[in-house]
């Protein structure tokens, strides 16, 4: 399964602070642990609110809210996109992940909607479509 | 944190640090069986004192440092039970062979150990199985039980199946190293033949009422993923990566909502995961450029022509029936002419096809396999030969053994009778 991690934003960094040398080395060398075990899919760091903008929709009226934004702590500062066999999994490779900013600092783990959640609409017929697939693989296997 | 939390969590920690732990410890005690033993051990040690204690900072360095206390202890009873065998006069040599080993010598090249470890699980002296089932559980972190769901066939028969080849690597002293040389080449197949066939068998089962079987593709991908970093040279690795990453972006369009398969020119394109095929692409374009293409990279590349085509029109299939052609040539199979023959018929047309076809049909390989007839019939359909595509519609109808698919053949043979002549 799929989950985004979201690392939430800070004062320092809504401020447009860069991270430090030292930081960048520890993040590039976690990112490497989380290629070299096969679970990243997708990854990157976001500019401040500042540079972004919102827009907000009621009913059929759209309205641009320039950034920044107020509410620090529930912004957005980087994500990634892992795969993995569970949220405990993703929990422990979060816990292993360099402390983002100085100071305190949050990370989100939210599980990503996948369309195979299989299970209750397992039929006969897919059950003998499965067969007939696996026959043929042995086929392909065979010559 | 609870009990149950914090066995799960040991979980996470095992399918996260196991391959590694197992890895390090081979190469110390030059036994993967006893590595995997003591990894136990110290897994067997966390679910005891974690639920008390809560996780260590680093999980790995823990499960490890108690890994190799046991080694340690083992080595110390073995060591004074051969001095005994010694003292009795009677076994002097087994004490020189099983010197304790030195368990201080970790190196920081855990990569080397993985490799190794890959290399070993899948060494060509073991049956098909055996390799798959050590693969999934030395590397993949999977329990036994779980690969026995995935494999759909009892516990008892992987736990043997494992016992056996970790005899089989002892007895025949598969050493733990990394090949080199000609012999890399082979040994390299033979652990890419296991991935894509653990792929495989999740691929074919895209929905069921267990979610392990399809997580198979999953812990295929990462294999692999895993295996293009620790041999980063080697094209072929990269061209399996790509080849599953393209397939896998496909899994959601596979299906209908009642469960009957898509073919790949029926399927809705906006249901392709455009992540996996960025990442499948980004793959091949790496394996293209370390080397001559091998036939994974081949069929990636075939793969990937459907993948860059927005709609099935736009499709190449000029360069896909190129390619089937190389195909043919690194690894000629009746199935890969058989297919060269469909997409030359949608490059060339269908006569230019038909003669491939035709040519197949004293395949023995072939005889009961029911697209060649079924493509056959296809052909000649196109070509205004009625008749005689009826008869390979039917013949096609009683070799499958799907109901929905022989429904659909015989539809067409009736459709294909020639027009009754009028009086």
């Amino acid at each position: 399964m799929r989950f985004m991690v979201l690392v939430k934003a800070t004062e320092q960094s809504e401020a447009g602070v860069l991270p430090s040398a030292e930081m960048l080395a520890a993040m590039g060398k976690y990112n490497e642990e989380l290629v070299q075990a096969g679970v990243l899919l997708a990854g990157e760091g976001l500019h401040p609110s500042s540079k972004g903008a919102r827009v907000r929709f009621s009913g059929s009226d759209r309205t641009v809210l320039d950034g920044p934004f107020a509410e620090t702590k529930e912004l957005v500062a980087g994500f990634w996109l892992i795969e993995v066999k569970s949220l405990e999994e993703a929990i422990e490779w979060v816990r292993r992940c360099p402390s983002p900013h100085e100071g305190e600092s949050e990370i989100e783990i939210r599980q990503v909607f996948e369309a195979d959640d299989f299970g209750e609409e397992f039929t006969p017929e897919m059950r003998e479509r499965e067969e007939r697939l696996r026959e043929q693989t042995a086929a392909q296997r065979k010559e | 944190m609870a009990v149950s939390d914090t066995h799960r969590a040991v979980e996470a920690v095992w399918r996260i640090e196991s391959a590694r732990l197992i890895a390090g410890l081979a190469r110390m005690v030059h036994d993967i069986g006893l590595a995997e033993e003591l990894a136990q051990d110290a897994l067997v040690a966390a679910l005891e004192q974690w639920p008390e204690s809560g996780i260590p900072d680093n999980p790995g360095a823990w499960l490890m440092s108690i890994a190799k206390r046991r080694a340690i202890d083992q080595f110390r009873r073995r060591d004074r039970f051969d001095r005994k065998l010694a003292e009795l006069g009677r076994d002097a040599e087994a004490r020189q062979e099983q010197a304790e080993p030195d368990l201080d010598a970790i190196e920081d090249d855990i990569g080397d150990d993985l490799l190794r470890l890959v290399f070993t699980a899948c060494h060509p002296v073991l049956s098909t199985e055996a390799r798959v089932a050590l693969t999934l559980r030395l590397l993949g972190g999977l329990s036994t039980d779980e690969v026995a769901r995935a494999f759909l066939v009892p516990e008892s028969t992987v736990a043997q199946r494992i016992v056996r080849a970790k005899r089989t690597l002892a007895k025949k002293k598969v050493p733990f190293e990394v090949p080199r040389g000609a012999e890399l080449a082979r040994r390299l197949s033979s652990v890419l033949e296991v991935i894509y066939l653990i792929f495989n068998e999740g691929y074919s089962a895209t929905t069921g009422d267990d979610w392990m079987r399809p997580a198979l593709c999953e812990d295929a991908l990462r294999l692999g993923r895993i295996l293009a970093e620790l041999a980063p040279w080697e094209p072929e690795v990269h061209g399996l990566v790509a080849l599953m990453e393209i397939q896998a972006s496909r899994s959601r369009a596979r299906m209908d909502a009642s469960g009957a398969p898509v073919l790949l020119l029926d399927q809705d394109r906006a249901r392709w995961d455009q992540l996996l095929i960025r990442r499948g692409l980004a793959a091949l374009d790496r394996a293209e450029r370390l080397g001559a293409p091998g036939s994974y990279t081949v069929q990636a590349a075939i793969a990937a022509c459907h993948a860059r085509a927005r709609t099935p029109e736009e499709t190449d299939w000029q360069r896909i029936a190129g390619l089937y052609d190389l195909l043919g040539r690194l690894a000629p199979s009746p199935v890969v002419e058989l297919n060269r023959a469909v997409a030359v018929s949608m490059a060339f047309g269908p006569a230019a096809a038909l003669e491939l076809v035709d040519a197949l049909t004293a395949e023995p390989a072939l005889e009961r396999y029911h697209l060649l007839p079924s493509v056959r019939a296809d052909l000649l359909s196109k070509l205004d030969r009625h008749a005689e595509a009826k008869a390979e519609f039917e013949r096609a109808a009683t070799l499958t053994r799907n109901e929905r698919e022989r429904a659909l053949l015989l539809e067409r043979a009736a459709a294909s009778a020639p027009e009754p002549v009028s009086s």
